[in-house]
C-alpha cells in the first residue's frame, strides 16, 4: 500500500470519528453516529494491518479475536448502574497500552532519528508514557471507588500535595536522564512508568465519591492526550487527531461538571472536597423547623390530585434501582393527562449523563427528561415534586446562605412548588455533609425508606386506585 | 386515653374539631375519640363516617367526660360545668378578654390550652390555628366583598363601555390580609395592602400587590412576628393615609390585631361617608371591636350608601375546610404533648408551654415569653448578602481577566519556542493536533448533555485507535512485539467493548 493511499485511509477515519461525535448531538443521530466511529475504526485497523504487511498477521488477528470477544461480552453483560466502572476500567486499558507503545517503540523505533528530532521524539515517549501510566492506575482506583472496592471517601495524606509535587520533580529529573540516552534510559522511563502510576493512585484516592464525575471525565481526557502523545512518538496523525478529539471531549465534560458544581477544576483536581464535613454544619445557618414525615397513602393522594409532577432523580434512585417502578408510575400519571417531567442535575449520578441512561433503559422517553437549565423556571407552577434519592442539587442554602460549603452551586429549585416530597432513606446529611434546609420547608414532606420499596408501595396504591 | 370532641353550641358555628380523617390520625397516636352525636354535621361529616374511621359516637356527656376535649369555641358559661377536674380542655380562648371563662374552667381544676395561643415560630407552625383559618378568612373576606359589591373586580373593554378593575386596599398584611390580596388579584382588582411591619413589604409586593407606606419611619414589628402599637405620631399619618385611600378605592379590607388588645380604629365614620356608594368595607377584626367605627360585629350593615361587613363567623362559612385544617392542628398538637401513651402538659415544650392557660385549674398564662421574631429582621440578611457578592463577585472576574492575559502570554511564548527549535515534521504534526484539538471542542460543545454517558463510552471506543500503534511494533524485535501485542490486545478491548454498549445505550433512548 502506497504511503498516500494510507494517509486518505488516516483522513477517511478521522472524518468519520469526528462525525461520530457529531451525531450525538441528538438522540435520533447518535446510532447513526456510533455507527460511523466504528467504521472508521474497521478502516484504519484494516488500512495499517495491510501496511505493516502479512508477517505478523496471523498473530495480530488472534489477538484482536480474543480482545474483541472478550469487549463484546464486556458491552453485552454489563449493568446500566455499572456504566461508571465499565468507562473507568475502559479508561485505564488505554492508559496502558499508551504505556506499553511507548515502552515498545523505546526497544525498538524502527526509524533511526538524530539531533532535535531524536530529542523531541524522546520528549513525546516520556510525556506519552508519564500520562499513560497515571491514567491506567488513576482508572483503576476510580473503577475501584465506583464498585465500591476501595472506600469512596477522600483519603487525605498529610502534606500530599508536597508528595506529589516531590514525585513530579523526580520525573522530570528522570525525563532529563531519559533524553540524555545510554544504557540508564530504559530504567529511567520504567521508573517514570511507576512514578506516574504512584501520582495517578494518589490523585485519585484523594478525590470523594460524589466528584467522580469529574474524575471520570477527566481521566477521559488524559486517555485521549496518552493516545495524542502516541501519535506524536509514532508520527501517526491519526492517532493524534483522535487523541485530541477525546482529549478535549473530557475535558469539556469535566468543565461542565465542575461548573455544575460551582467548584474549579483545580479544586476538585487537588482533592480532599467534604474534608471539612465536620464544621460545615456549623458554618451553615442553623435551620428553624423540623422534618415532617409522610406516608405512601399521603403522596398517592397528592399525586392524584395534582396535574404536574416534575420527578428529581439522584444517585439515591440508582443504587435503589427504583427506576422502574418510577417508570410504571410515570405511566400511570401520563395516562391521566397528569404532565410529568424529569429534573436532570448536571452532577447526578456518578457519570455525565448517568442517569439519562439509566432513565432511558427503564424505558422512559427522552422528550420527558429535562436539564437543569430547560425545567428551573418551571417548578414555580408545579403541584408536586418527587425528590428520590437526591439531596445536594436541591439543596436551597447553595443559593441563599453564603456561609454553605456548596454555596453557589446552581440547583434544582424543589421548594418553588407547591409541595415537595423528598424519598429519603434516613435522616442524614447529604454527600457534602450539608444539612439541607429543602427538608425542613412548611411545603416539604419526607418519606422515609429504601427508595425502592417507596415507589413500590406508591405504585401498588396508584395501580389499585 | 380517650378525646371527647364536643357539638359547638355557639349560635350559628358550624365547624368541629375532628373529621374522620384526623380521627384516624388521633387512633394512630393511641387516642380514644367520642364525637357527640351530629357533631359535625354542619360541617358535611356525618356521624356514619365518623364511626367507620373508628370513633365511637356518643351523647354530650360522653364528650365532655374524656380525658382531652377537643373544641373549636371557647365553652360557653354553661357548659362550663360540664368540665370534670383534671380534664384537659383544647379550644380558642382568648384569655385576654375572656378573665371570668378562664378563671371558672380554672375553679373546676381541669387544665386549659389555647390554640388562639399559639408561639409564632416557624416549628410551630403546624398547630398554628390561627393562620390555618386567618389564611380562609381572608379569602372569604374578598368573597363577601365582591358578593355585596354591585359591580365586577375584574376590568374589561366591551362594546357597551370599558369596565375599570376594582380598587381594594387591604389593611394589615398577616396571614389573612396576604390570603385576602391573593384572592383579590385572583378575580382582577388592583390591590394596596398596608402594614405597619417592615417585614411585610416583600410579601405584599409577592403577592403583586402595591405596598402603601407613611413618611414616618418606625418599626412596627413587635415580638413575635405581631404588631405593637404605633406612636401618635405614626397613627396621624396612617389615618391621613387611609383618609385619602377611602375617596378612591371600592373595597376596603381591614385585618388588624394587636394581641390582646382591643384592635384600633382605622376606618372612622368619616372615611366610610367619604367613600363611594355601592362600595365594601370588610372587618376582620369585629370580634375583637373591629378596625372600622361603624362595625356591628356579626351582621352586614349598610351606611352612607357603603356596606360595612363585620361578619365573625367566615371560617365558620367555610366549616368544611375549616374544621379540616383545625383538626390537623388539634392532632399535631397532641402529637406534640407526647400522645396518647405519654400525655403531659409539659413546661419546657415550647409550643405547650405558651399555649397552656390553667394547669390543674392554677392560671399559668401568659408564658415567660422568649422574645424571638418569626421572620428574621430583614437587613442583616441583606447586609449579608452584599458582603457575598462583594467577596465572591467582582474580584474573581479581575482575577480571570489577569489569569487570562497571563496564559495568553504563556502560549505566545511558548509558540515562539517551538517556532525557534523545532524541526519541520514536528510543527506539521503539531499544525494537526492544535486544529483537531479545536474541531473537538465545536463538536462536543454541540453534543446534548443527555447523551454524555453514550459520548464518554464512544469516546472510550475511539481512543482505543492507540492499537495502531500497536500493530506498528509487532514483529520488530521480541520484547517489543510482546509489548505491541498486548496494547493490541487491551486496546481491541476498549474498541469493541465501547462501540458495543455505546450501540447498546443509544438504542434505549426513544421518544
Amino acid at each position: 500500500m502506497t504511503s498516500s493511499l494510507l494517509g486518505t485511509a488516516y483522513l477517511a477515519a478521522g472524518v468519520l470519528f469526528i462525525m461520530s461525535l457529531k451525531g450525538l448531538s441528538h438522540p435520533e443521530t447518535a446510532r447513526r453516529g456510533n455507527l460511523f466511529g466504528a467504521i472508521g475504526m474497521v478502516l484504519a485497523v484494516l488500512a495499517v494491518a495491510v501496511q505493516v504487511g502479512l508477517g505478523s498477521a496471523p498473530l495480530i488477528l488472534g489477538t484482536v479475536l480474543v480482545a474483541g470477544v472478550i469487549g463484546a461480552v464486556l458491552a453485552a453483560r454489563v449493568q446500566m448502574t455499572s456504566m461508571p466502572q465499565l468507562v473507568a476500567i475502559l479508561h485505564s486499558f488505554v492508559g496502558a497500552a499508551a504505556v506499553l507503545v511507548g515502552i515498545s517503540n523505546h526497544l525498538h523505533s524502527g526509524v533511526p532519528l538524530t539531533g532535535a528530532e531524536l530529542t523531541i521524539h524522546e520528549i513525546e515517549t516520556f510525556v506519552g508514557v508519564f500520562i499513560g501510566a497515571l491514567t491506567f492506575t488513576g482508572s483503576i482506583i476510580a473503577w475501584g471507588k465506583l464498585q465500591g472496592v476501595i472506600h469512596s471517601k477522600p483519603l487525605l495524606l498529610p502534606g500530599r500535595h508536597l508528595i506529589n509535587l516531590g514525585l513530579v520533580l523526580v520525573s522530570v529529573w528522570l525525563g532529563v536522564v531519559f533524553v540524555g540516552g545510554g544504557a540508564s534510559a530504559l530504567p529511567a522511563l520504567l521508573g517514570v512508568t511507576a512514578i506516574a502510576g504512584v501520582v495517578g493512585v494518589l490523585l485519585v484516592m484523594a478525590i470523594g465519591g460524589a466528584d467522580m464525575p469529574v474524575v471520570v471525565s477527566m481521566l477521559n481526557s488524559y486517555s485521549g492526550w496518552a493516545a495524542s502523545a502516541a501519535g506524536f512518538m509514532l508520527s501517526n496523525d491519526l492517532l493524534i487527531i483522535t487523541g485530541a478529539l477525546v482529549g478535549s471531549s473530557g475535558a469539556i465534560l469535566s468543565y461542565i461538571m465542575c461548573k455544575a458544581m460551582n467548584r474549579s477544576f483545580l479544586s476538585v483536581i487537588l482533592g480532599g472536597f467534604g474534608a471539612e464535613e465536620g464544621a460545615a454544619p456549623a458554618g451553615g445557618a442553623a435551620i428553624a423547623g423540623e422534618m415532617i414525615a409522610t406516608t405512601a397513602e399521603e403522596v398517592v393522594e397528592s399525586l392524584k390530585e395534582a396535574g404536574s409532577v416534575i420527578i428529581v432523580p439522584g444517585y439515591g434512585m440508582a443504587v435503589a434501582q427504583a427506576q422502574h417502578p418510577v417508570r410504571e408510575i410515570v405511566e400511570i400519571l401520563r395516562k391521566r393527562k397528569v404532565q410529568v417531567r424529569f429534573a436532570i442535575h448536571p452532577v447526578a449520578g456518578r457519570l455525565p449523563g448517568h442517569m439519562n441512561v439509566l432513565l432511558a433503559e427503564a424505558n422512559l422517553p427522552y422528550d420527558i427528561v429535562l436539564e437543569m437549565d430547560e425545567i428551573n423556571e418551571d417548578f414555580a407552577g408545579t403541584d408536586v415534586v418527587l425528590v428520590i434519592g437526591a439531596n445536594d442539587i436541591v439543596n436551597p442554602s447553595a443559593l441563599d446562605d453564603p456561609a454553605s460549603p456548596i454555596a453557589g452551586m446552581p440547583v434544582l429549585p424543589a421548594w418553588e412548588a407547591e409541595s415537595c416530597i423528598v424519598f429519603k432513606r434516613g435522616r442524614g446529611a447529604g454527600y457534602a455533609g450539608v444539612e439541607n434546609p429543602l427538608f425542613f420547608k412548611p411545603r416539604t414532606r419526607m418519606l422515609y425508606g429504601d427508595a425502592k420499596a417507596s415507589v413500590e408501595a406508591i405504585l401498588r396504591l396508584l395501580q389499585q386506585a | 386515653m380517650r378525646v371527647g370532641v364536643p357539638k359547638e353550641s355557639w349560635p350559628g358555628e358550624r365547624r368541629v374539631a375532628a373529621t374522620p380523617d384526623s380521627v384516624k390520625k388521633l387512633r394512630k397516636l393511641g387516642f380514644e375519640v367520642v364525637v357527640e352525636r351530629e357533631a359535625g354535621l354542619a360541617a358535611g361529616f356525618d356521624d356514619d363516617a365518623y364511626a367507620a374511621a373508628g370513633a365511637e359516637i356518643g351523647d354530650g356527656t360522653a364528650a365532655w367526660s374524656a380525658d382531652v376535649i377537643a373544641k373549636v369555641r371557647a365553652p360557653a358559661t354553661a357548659e362550663v360545668p360540664r368540665l370534670a377536674a383534671g380534664r384537659t380542655l383544647i379550644s380558642y380562648l382568648h384569655p385576654a378578654f375572656n378573665a371570668d371563662l378562664v378563671s371558672a374552667i380554672g375553679a373546676r381544676g381541669a387544665n386549659a390550652i389555647a390554640m388562639d395561643q399559639v408561639p409564632r415560630t416557624t416549628r410551630a407552625q403546624k398547630v398554628d390555628a390561627l393562620s390555618s383559618t386567618g389564611n380562609l378568612s381572608g379569602y372569604r373576606a374578598v368573597v363577601e366583598a365582591a358578593n355585596a359589591l354591585q359591580r365586577p373586580l375584574r376590568g374589561q373593554s366591551t362594546a357597551a363601555g370599558k369596565i375599570h378593575p376594582c380598587k381594594v386596599l387591604i389593611i394589615g398584611a398577616g396571614v389573612a390580609g396576604l390570603a385576602a390580596i391573593g384572592a383579590a388579584r385572583a378575580l382582577g382588582a388592583v390591590v394596596r395592602a398596608f402594614d405597619t411591619r417592615p417585614a411585610a413589604r416583600e410579601q405584599v409586593a409577592s403577592m403583586g400587590a402595591e405596598f402603601l407606606q407613611v413618611e414616618i419611619e418606625e418599626d412596627g414589628s413587635g415580638t413575635g412576628g405581631y404588631a405593637k402599637e404605633m406612636s401618635p405620631a405614626f397613627i396621624a399619618a396612617e389615618m391621613a393615609l387611609f383618609a385619602a385611600q377611602a375617596k378612591e378605592v371600592d373595597v376596603i379590607i381591614t385585618t388588624a390585631l394587636i394581641p390582646g388588645k382591643r384592635a384600633p380604629t382605622l376606618i372612622t365614620a368619616e372615611m366610610v361617608a367619604s367613600m363611594k356608594r355601592g362600595s365594601v368595607v370588610v372587618d376582620l377584626a369585629a370580634e375583637q371591636g373591629g378596625n372600622c367605627a361603624l362595625t356591628t360585629p356579626g351582621e352586614a350593615v349598610v351606611a352612607h350608601g357603603v356596606t360595612v361587613i363585620g361578619y365573625t363567623d367566615l371560617p365558620s362559612r367555610m366549616a368544611q375546610q375549616a374544621s379540616t385544617l383545625y383538626a390537623i392542628n388539634i392532632v399535631n398538637l397532641l402529637e406534640e404533648m407526647g400522645g396518647a401513651a405519654a400525655f403531659e402538659l409539659s413546661e419546657t415544650n415550647d409550643i405547650v408551654r405558651p399555649m397552656t392557660v390553667l394547669r390543674g385549674g392554677t392560671l399559668v398564662w401568659p408564658a415567660p415569653a422568649p422574645a424571638v421574631s418569626a421572620p428574621a429582621p430583614a437587613t442583616p440578611h441583606q447586609a449579608k448578602a452584599a458582603i457575598f457578592s462583594a467577596e465572591h463577585g467582582p474580584p474573581a472576574k479581575e482575577s480571570m481577566g489577569t489569569g487570562a492575559r497571563v496564559s495568553l502570554i504563556l502560549v505566545g511564548l511558548a509558540l515562539l519556542g517551538i517556532g525557534l527549535t523545532a524541526p519541520a515534521g514536528f510543527l506539521a504534526h503539531f499544525t494537526v493536533f492544535v486544529l483537531a484539538c479545536f474541531i473537538g471542542y465545536q463538536v462536543i460543545w454541540s453534543v446534548t448533555p443527555a447523551l454524555h454517558t453514550p459520548l464518554m463510552s464512544v469516546t472510550n471506543a475511539i481512543s482505543g485507535i492507540i492499537v495502531i500503534g500497536g500493530m506498528f511494533q509487532v514483529g520488530s524485535g521480541v520484547a517489543a512485539s510482546v509489548l505491541g501485542l498486548l496494547a493490541i490486545l487491551l486496546a481491541t478491548i476498549n474498541i469493541s467493548g465501547g462501540f458495543l454498549v455505546t450501540q447498546r445505550m443509544l438504542r434505549m433512548f426513544h421518544r
